[in-house]
């Protein structure tokens, strides 16, 4: 084996970080003063020891550029867009639908048992006269149509901007057309508008599956499996669930369900008959933890698949969770079996990258998620930030009592869930949920990503374009990761990027083999020879052959 | 691949299935990067904007900059002005444009934002630095397509700059129409060539092909500026390259400013090219220069030699109308055969267009506004083509069909090529063919039995 640091000792280690107090102190002074004050409040110093509280969950100013998308974006778009076998009918003008279509990379087996609609892309396209009439009559019309053409399991229906404007009762008419139809049809009214970015659109989402999908159907045939679990917020972006899946079956652990990586709405249906939920995109999914955890007794453990030494805890924390010593015995052999094929590949990359920089910007779980991986490298993550995250994703769940709800969240739906008369049933007793506890297994929690990152490294929400060009300038990452909006900007200033929503279309990342190739393709990245040409040589050495040139010119006098 | 579709086609009145186009705000984002020195800004709720950079980045692989006035529920029930009001402010300040271009979207339209009134007021409250400019476009999502909002922000650079001083100029305005960058300045070049001074607007080059150099130039030294669109108000004659896209600008400038114009087909292909070049003339009174002779008779060339891999062929076309309209002329001319040819974009010019196209020579061909990809694939299943040329989104469908596949149009968001080689123009028209002869001929070679592949071809 390697003698090779994990990522805990690179983590413990003393490591130069500059002082940000200029670079932030220019940033806030370049705003109008209010927007100034503001955005003060969005930039952090880290210590995960006293974390500090951190602005975050709120609008974006007008005209700051924002790497923030939309409430549809997180519903459709993220959550519920990967159900392969529902007829996502998107109801709004037709760009919405549009730019979802096939733009997320989350990759869905052929099943040929099963439909298969993640090629297309359905739409009432409203028109002007349905704008001004209502456009209730065609979203019926487009239902039937759908229905008539495909006869799908489900139609799900999604609300666009004007949708709510105009009074689209998009519900009504689900409910009238699953009425008349026999199929599973529900809506969702996840307007642009609403919230301040993505994350109200996870959260309609979660309301919506779990009221619609989960738990509505029973198995015919009793598991005899018992280590029975979902993965929350794994949305197989390049394959990362088939890589998850390919570890936990060799570990003998039945995967029910990903919500929503490649899954058909049979296994949203029979996800509550798992024995253990595990979060792995806490932004996105946490709701639907708890909601089922109520309703039906499933703890859940935060746990991440990303990276090497990630997936080796996840893994332990599953075996510790069913406590069984065939699967603990099993778990480790599967563990030391990848590390070994790992290894090696692992020793190349770390020697040639150890100590060098990344900054993280996006999303609301993955600025975390992927500090694992460059930590498996011998890489740091120095400064690092959310797109759309809420602040128990940065200090940890503890302080979701503390959150302070403004009218913007106000407006989406908390849904109180009871335990479910008939099947409810708690997968643990407290006593054992506080031993496991007591071992180092917390159910039920999140500890967020400054508890993660070394003191003195900068915690930057929902980014701004401005920001991010200064501290780019200002820590000259080696390698800067976000998203599409930023990448080629990041790349003409000579820094290599790494999309972090499709992986420049690469992957898988998660597990073991994810590992293996997120290193090589960081690697490649940072010594990539193109940055060498940069500048042209006469530029570098200008005088090279004057002399020559000046004595070709006079023999040609003489 | 697309296994839900089934080959019986059945009429839709209401479900649009895979579009062929998209709405109006991404295009006039990309006419406003076509001017100097400007942020495109996005009046809704920021997914719009999102979506807008994201699909143009993908396109051309290079930085695409636009604000948004980020709305939150309480804007859309009070209306949107103290975003706009607070996003010019903000961007004066931070971003230092010259220009600010604002277009709606479906959700301040529905709303009733009135714009130019709440730019009025920017203005009057000072939060519009002297010699700074604010001007923006109605892009309802729920009407048209992308390319009727490129037509929509083109419209209102003449309506906000271009001025008649009293005196005529020898230039000519060219509007180019939703092109590629590297089309714009294969234009221009063509201009040049005949000594013709050309004013082009919106124009991208300069702008959204920009070289690696270690720094992001925020504004980059391309697009026309104010100067120049203000000068087309002087200019001898608008060519109006596209009806769809450009043909408004056109007319709002004919009307403000007397300046006549010709709405010419997209000079894609050899004849919308020989008229695009013949019409520059005669309305410049320049000659056409033996060098162009020269490059059509390359393409004549090229047309005559290689002719039957391609005569006969039946071909798949989709995409915007200008370019598809210019194109099916094109395949016409190689006696290829456009049998399905689907636009998303409404417009009974576009029906008028084909029937004057394919009436007589292919009376049995389908086309269709608005139509959808869902549609185009049932009619390649149920009469066969040779061919599938379109955006990047027809891979599915030449996947499931097994059918060779040219990209042609907006968006490409799979290959490369389309930022440095143009399609309008004679040497244009050598790209296209050339790009339709490598995939028939690589099919060729594919289909081919070792016995049969051909060494020379």
């Amino acid at each position: 084996m390697s003698s090779i640091p994990g990522p805990a000792a690179v983590k413990d280690e003393v490591l130069y970080l500059p002082d940000t107090t200029q670079v932030v102190k220019e940033i806030i002074e370049t705003y109008p003063p209010k927007i100034g004050r503001k955005r003060a409040k969005h930039i952090r110093v880290n210590d995960p020891d006293a974390i500090p509280e951190i602005e975050a969950n709120v609008r974006t100013v007008p005209g700051l550029i924002t790497q923030r998308g939309c409430c549809y974006a997180g519903c459709k778009g993220v959550v519920l867009g990967p159900i392969k076998d529902i007829v996502h009918i998107v109801h709004g003008p037709i760009g919405c639908s549009y730019y979802a279509w096939n733009t997320r990379r989350n990759l869905a087996s052929k099943d040929h048992t099963k439909a298969n609609y993640i090629q297309y892309a359905f739409s009432t396209d409203l028109q002007e006269d349905e704008i001004i009439f209502g456009g209730e009559k065609k979203l019926r019309a487009a239902i039937q149509e759908a229905y008539e053409l495909f006869h799908p399991k489900a139609i799900a229906v999604f609300s666009t901007c004007p949708v709510g404007l105009i009074g689209d009762d998009v519900h009504a008419v689900a409910r009238q057309a699953k009425a008349e139809l026999g199929i599973n049809i529900f809506g969702f009214s996840c307007e642009g508008y609403k919230g301040v970015s993505q994350s109200a659109g996870h959260h309609i989402a979660n309301n919506g599956l779990f009221k619609n999908v989960v738990g509505i159907e029973e198995l015919t045939v009793k598991p005899t499996n018992p280590f029975r679990i979902n993965i929350l917020g794994e949305y197989n972006i390049g394959g990362d669930a088939w890589e998850i899946k390919r570890i936990l079956d060799r570990c003998g652990i039945d995967l029910i369900c990903t919500f929503s990586g490649d899954v058909v709405y049979e296994d949203i249906a029979h996800s509550h008959t798992a024995n253990l939920n595990l979060v792995m995109c806490y932004r996105s999914i946490n709701y639907m933890a708890d909601m089922m955890e109520k309703k039906f007794g499933i703890p859940w453990i935060k746990i991440s698949f990303i990276g090497a030494d990630s997936t080796t805890k996840t893994l332990r924390k599953i075996a510790k969770y069913f406590d069984d010593p065939t699967l603990t015995a099993r778990v480790e052999a599967v563990i030391a079996d990848e590390l070994a094929v790992l290894q090696p590949v692992r020793d190349e990359i770390y020697s040639r990258n150890k100590g060098k920089v990344a900054l993280n910007f996006v999303g609301g779980s993955r600025a975390h998620h992927y500090q694992d991986l460059f930590a498996d490298m011998g890489m740091r993550t120095v400064c690092a930030g959310y797109e759309f995250a809420h602040r128990d994703d940065y200090e940890g769940s503890r302080v979701i009592p503390t959150i302070k709800i403004d009218a913007d969240s106000r407006n989406i739906e908390e849904i109180e869930v009871d335990a479910d008369p008939v099947r409810f049933n708690p997968r643990k007793t407290p006593e054992q949920l506080a031993a496991l506890a007591e071992d180092g297994l917390v159910t039920n929690e999140y500890k967020g990503m400054m508890s993660e990152m070394a003191k003195g490294t900068l915690v930057v929400d929902d980014i701004s374009h401005y920001e991010m060009e200064k501290l780019i300038e200002f820590y000259k990452p080696d390698v800067f990761c976000s998203g599409i909006k930023d990448k080629f900007v990041v790349e003409k200033m000579g820094v290599p990027t790494k999309q972090l929503h499709s992986y420049d279309y690469g992957g898988p990342y998660a597990g073991y083999r994810g590992a293996a190739n997120f290193y090589k393709d960081i690697d490649m990245m940072i010594h990539s020879s193109v940055r060498r040409f940069l500048r042209p040589p006469w530029e570098q050495k200008p005088q090279l052959r004057a002399g020559f040139a000046v004595r070709t010119d006079q023999k040609k006098k003489g | 691949m697309l296994d839900q579709t089934p080959i019986q086609i059945m009429e839709r009145s209401s479900l649009k299935i895979n579009p062929a186009k998209t709405c109006q705000p991404i295009g006039a984002m990309y006419a406003a990067l076509g001017v100097h020195g400007c942020l495109p800004h996005s009046h809704g709720s920021q997914g719009c904007c999102a979506y807008h950079r994201s699909h143009l980045t993908r396109h051309f692989k290079e930085p695409v900059m636009a604000s948004t006035s980020s709305f939150t529920e309480g804007s859309s029930v009070f209306g949107g002005a103290a975003n706009l009001q607070q996003a010019i402010n903000t961007i004066f300040t931070v971003y230092d444009p010259d220009v600010i271009a604002v277009h709606t979207t479906c959700l301040s339209e529905v709303i009733g934002d009135d714009v130019p009134n709440i730019i009025a007021k920017a203005q009057s409250e000072g939060h519009i630095p002297a010699g700074k400019r604010v001007f923006h476009a109605n892009t309802p999502s729920f009407v048209g397509s992308h390319i009727t909002g490129f037509s929509n922000m083109c419209k209102s650079m003449v309506t906000y700059f271009a001025e008649s001083s009293g005196v005529t100029g020898e230039h000519i305005n060219i509007m180019p129409g939703f092109v590629n960058p590297t089309d714009m300045v294969a234009i221009k070049a063509i201009a040049a060539e005949m000594g013709v001074k050309t004013v082009m607007f919106p124009d991208t080059s300069g702008v959204l092909d920009t070289p690696m150099t270690g720094k992001h130039e925020f504004y980059p030294v391309g697009g026309a500026t104010v100067e120049m669109i203000k000068s087309a108000g002087d200019a001898k004659h608008t060519l109006a390259l596209g009806a769809f896209a450009s043909e408004d600008a056109a007319t709002a400038l004919d009307e403000k400013c007397s300046v006549p114009c010709d709405v010419l087909d997209l000079p894609i292909g050899i004849s919308a090219t020989d008229r695009f070049i013949h019409t520059l003339a005669d309305v410049s009174g320049a000659s056409v220069p033996k060098s162009l002779n020269l490059k059509r008779g390359r393409l004549i060339d090229l047309m005559n030699d290689m002719h039957k891999y391609v005569h006969g062929l039946k071909v798949a076309v989709f995409g915007d109308p200008d370019h598809v309209t210019s194109l099916v002329e094109f395949l016409l001319d190689l006696n290829m055969q456009p049998v399905h040819v689907v636009t998303g974009t409404p417009g009974n010019r576009f029906d008028r267009k084909m029937k004057e196209l394919v009436g007589e020579a292919l009376p049995n061909a389908n086309y269709k506004q608005p139509g959808d990809l869902f549609l185009l694939h049932q009619w390649i299943k149920n009469e066969p083509v040779d061919l599938l040329i379109g955006n990047t989104y027809g891979k599915y469908i030449a996947r499931a069909e097994d059918v060779p596949f040219v990209r042609f149009g907006f968006p490409i968001l799979d290959r490369i090529g389309h930022q440095f080689k143009p399609d309008v123009g004679y040497e244009g028209a050598i790209n296209l063919l050339e790009t339709i002869l490598n995939a028939v001929m690589d099919r060729q070679d594919r289909d081919a039995s070792d016995e049969e592949l051909e060494l020379v071809m």
